[in-house]
């Protein structure tokens, strides 16, 4: 090797000069450098193009024009030559909204759910005041609030409302917001387990979180809802709606505390030296030093748990629940309307349902972390 | 700190109370104690409980003749046979899925994955669409949607939808109760396909190694990719016409109401395929998206710099790398794919879950320990799979100076 020239793979003479670009500007030469820069990407694009010619026209008509807008009952959607019948989702909307709850009462729901929206704004705006206030009211006010309005409390007037007629979206998003409630605090109880210099705290975290992140959500609902009632005293029967709350719950905690772990980990020994230096406890500790910088660092990991925890509270219809998904599910069985256009419209609005909230969430992720990395920048 | 004695006041004795090893043993105490009362207590109501509403507390079941039938066996089942076969069948029906979709979500995820980083626009474009809509839909609705929108209306046996083979007699029948392929039949010669099949790898190792040892010392490159495939080609594909082509396809043929011939995939398991593939490879395409772009830039220009062709950069430098960042987040989407494939139990395709913690858990009752069961399956599948995880991580850990 004491020569290059000695080596068989080092070139010895010069590379061929290569010509000067033909086009590199104006929309030709987009056209070229992004759609034909290559014999492979002239064929992607020629195939990409085709495929979208044969699908977007049918869909389009499917879902707009040939599409049956208002109609009485579903005889006018059977007809194989119809599009979308947009005309049962009017129809159902209410049952699709708030299952069988007693429409007279729908205004309870109503006001919960905008009490609740009203709140989660205030927690995300990036520059809201007073966010301590806000969380107070999210995490201890509102569950109570939220209880006396859908169930009901004698006392006020308002009567008692069985969770069996509860449904539809508001209780897909009651899932996800207890699933949330409980499992933001109790993943950082978990996560600080993990990370705890006792042994016995440490081994209880780390069983219970690889245990409920190893098995199917399905599996924690089947166990709460055969077991959780064999494991209680012979006369307690926890609510049909309560025994799938405390599997999510339960699931969605240990998810969370591994989010909150990496957190942690990412906090600098600087940070828990500098505190104990200046004689704050554990508990100060954590809450007034490490817990605010660790959770504001994973807010994208967060947000990423609550999309797929929302995505999971489809399958609390596996223990009875008439959530969105189920109540979708079943009213396209109905005999006034049913028929094949009927259940593909279903799935479409619910699919449509599902995105606009998931995406959304992930676009606010996708900021958060923009605008976290901004901070970090000087 | 020692070395040169100071005069410091004597330290005051702390009291126990403010001692952190005593409030450590007490707190874990504490903890030990809570837990201890709270297992104890669900354990003895459960035995209550389960004794006064008759339900079983142990295994005996197990051995006990089932008396129902599944209509998607890989082993002998009928109804004549135990519980603990029923479970067996779920349990290969659970792993089948999961082979099955492991395999396709990992190749689709890899190309989507690419293609989302594809120079050319509308690739590109198309890519993003394809993970960001279907990534945000719950999978559950997509499993409904396939089986309930596209493939249960599909027309009767009679009027089945025919895939017409190369030579013109139907290929394959697609109905409402499933898709119809014609069936391998393997004669006893195949053997010696699979012989030479053997010896093909074992050549193809062999030239691979001598190809590396040759560049070593020479510089020189020998095609070992393409020698090696040619051989593992060429030489059962030899084998089989010189045994007189061993393998033949028996063709379904419809009589009266039903097909004779062929085999049948159910419509429940093209679903949840279908699902679960589409629905894993968004995800896999994201890691291999973030993994490729986790290669420093100057990896690439260096290789490029170097005279390595496109081609090579990927392959030898790049790709590599991405590999190391890719594999554990990908092993959690093989896991995913796994613990997602008991969402068959809403459209009844007979996997662990719809098998054992359904039919048998409702006819015998032993909630406790069939779910236990089940739980402990996909425990162990877990725990399998990131042992070999962290066993393959150590294997292909970037060696530090």
């Amino acid at each position: 090797m004491a020569d290059a020239r000695s080596v068989a793979y080092v070139r010895t003479q010069a590379a061929p000069v290569l010509p000067p670009p033909a086009l590199s500007d104006g929309a030709l030469g987009w056209l070229r450098a992004n759609l034909f820069s290559g014999p492979f990407s002239a064929i992607f694009t020629v195939l990409a193009v085709a495929f979208i010619a044969w699908v977007a026209p049918g869909l389009i008509r499917y879902l707009f024009i040939d599409a049956v807008w208002t109609a009485n009952d579903g005889a006018s959607c059977r007809s194989p030559e119809v599009g979308a019948c947009w005309a049962y989702i009017g129809q159902k909307l209410p049952f699709f909204m708030y299952g069988s709850y007693p429409r007279e009462w729908v205004w309870r729901v109503n006001m919960t759910l905008v009490v609740g929206a009203a709140l989660i704004v205030w927690l995300l705006a990036p520059k809201a005041p007073a966010k301590q206030i806000g969380a107070f009211l999210f995490f201890v006010v509102y569950p109570l609030l939220g209880f006396i309005l859908l169930s009901g409390w004698e006392k006020i007037g308002l009567p008692k409302i069985d969770t069996d007629v509860w449904g539809g979206v508001f209780v897909s998003l009651l899932v996800s917001a207890v699933g949330i409630v409980v499992s933001l605090p109790g993943g950082v109880l978990l996560a600080m387990g993990r990370r705890s210099t006792l042994p016995v705290v440490r081994i209880a975290s780390v069983i219970f979180i690889e245990f409920v992140r190893g098995v199917p959500l399905i599996t924690v609902l089947f166990m709460a809802n055969f077991m959780l009632p064999l494991f209680l005293p012979e006369n307690w029967t926890p609510d049909r709606l309560l025994r799938p709350l405390v599997g999510v719950s339960l699931f969605a905690s240990a998810y969370m505390a591994e989010v909150v772990r990496g957190g942690l980990q990412a906090m600098p020994k600087g940070q828990f030296e500098g505190a104990m230096a200046l004689g704050l406890g554990y508990g100060r500790l954590m809450r007034l030093v490490v817990l605010p910088q660790a959770l504001t660092k994973v807010i994208p990991g967060i947000v990423n748990t609550f999309i797929g925890l929302f995505k999971d509270t489809t399958l609390v219809a596996v223990v009875g629940i008439y959530d969105f998904l189920r109540a979708v599910d079943t009213a396209r069985l109905d005999p006034v309307w049913a028929g094949p256009n009927i259940s593909t419209t279903g799935y479409i609005f619910a699919a449509l349902f599902y995105f606009i909230f998931c995406f959304g969430m992930s676009r606010y992720s996708q900021y958060m972390e923009r605008s976290l990395a901004k901070d970090r920048l000087r | 700190m020692s070395g040169r004695a100071v005069d410091l006041p004597p330290v005051a004795k702390i009291s126990p109370f403010y001692d952190p090893r005593v409030r450590g043993f007490v707190y874990q105490g504490l903890l030990v104690l809570a837990l201890g009362i709270l297992i104890y207590g669900a354990a003895s109501n459960a035995i209550a409980n389960m004794q006064a509403r008759n339900i079983p507390t142990n295994f005996d079941f197990w051995n006990k003749t089932s008396g129902f039938d599944i209509n998607f066996t890989l082993i002998p089942y009928s109804a004549q046979s135990t519980f603990g076969d029923a479970f067996w069948v779920g349990l290969l029906n659970t792993l089948l899925v999961a082979a099955i979709g492991v395999f396709f979500a990992t190749i689709l995820g890899f190309i989507v994955g690419v293609a989302r980083l594809s120079p050319n626009w509308i690739v590109a474009r198309m890519a993003t669409i394809y993970v960001e809509s279907l990534r945000n839909v719950p999978l559950l609705l997509q499993l409904l949607f396939w089986y309930n929108a596209i493939l249960k209306p599909l027309p009767g046996v009679r009027d089945s939808i025919v895939i017409p083979g190369l030579s013109g007699k139907p290929f394959a029948f697609l109905n409402n109760r499933g898709l119809v392929l014609p069936q391998p039949v393997f004669g006893a010669e195949f053997d010696l396909v699979l012989a030479a099949f053997g010896l093909a790898c074992l050549l193809a190792a062999g030239f691979w190694f001598y190809a590396r040892k040759i560049q070593r010392e020479t510089g020189r490159r020998l095609p070992s990719g393409w020698a090696g495939l040619a051989l593992v080609i060429g030489l059962p594909a030899i084998a089989y016409f010189a045994a007189g082509s061993p393998l033949t396809l028996d063709y379904p043929v419809l009589r009266g109401f039903n097909f004779s011939g062929g085999a049948r995939v159910l419509p429940e398991l093209v679903a949840l395929l279908l699902g679960l593939i589409l629905y894993t490879a968004t995800f896999i395409a994201e890691i291999v998206r973030a993994g490729i772009q986790s290669v420093a830039r100057g990896q690439s220009e260096a290789a490029l710099a170097l005279g390595l062709s496109g081609g090579q950069v990927l392959r030898l430098v790049v790709i590599p790398q991405a590999m190391r960042v890719i594999t554990p987040p990908l092993t959690n989407q093989f896991l995913n794919l796994t613990k997602n494939s008991t969402l068959a139990v809403f459209i009844g395709y007979p996997d662990l879950v719809q098998v054992f913690a359904g039919s048998v858990l409702n006819i015998t009752g032993a909630a406790v320990q069939i779910i236990a069961v089940t739980m402990a399956v996909y425990l162990v599948i877990s725990l399998l799979t990131s042992l070999a995880m962290s066993f393959y991580m150590r294997l292909t850990a970037t060696v530090e100076r």
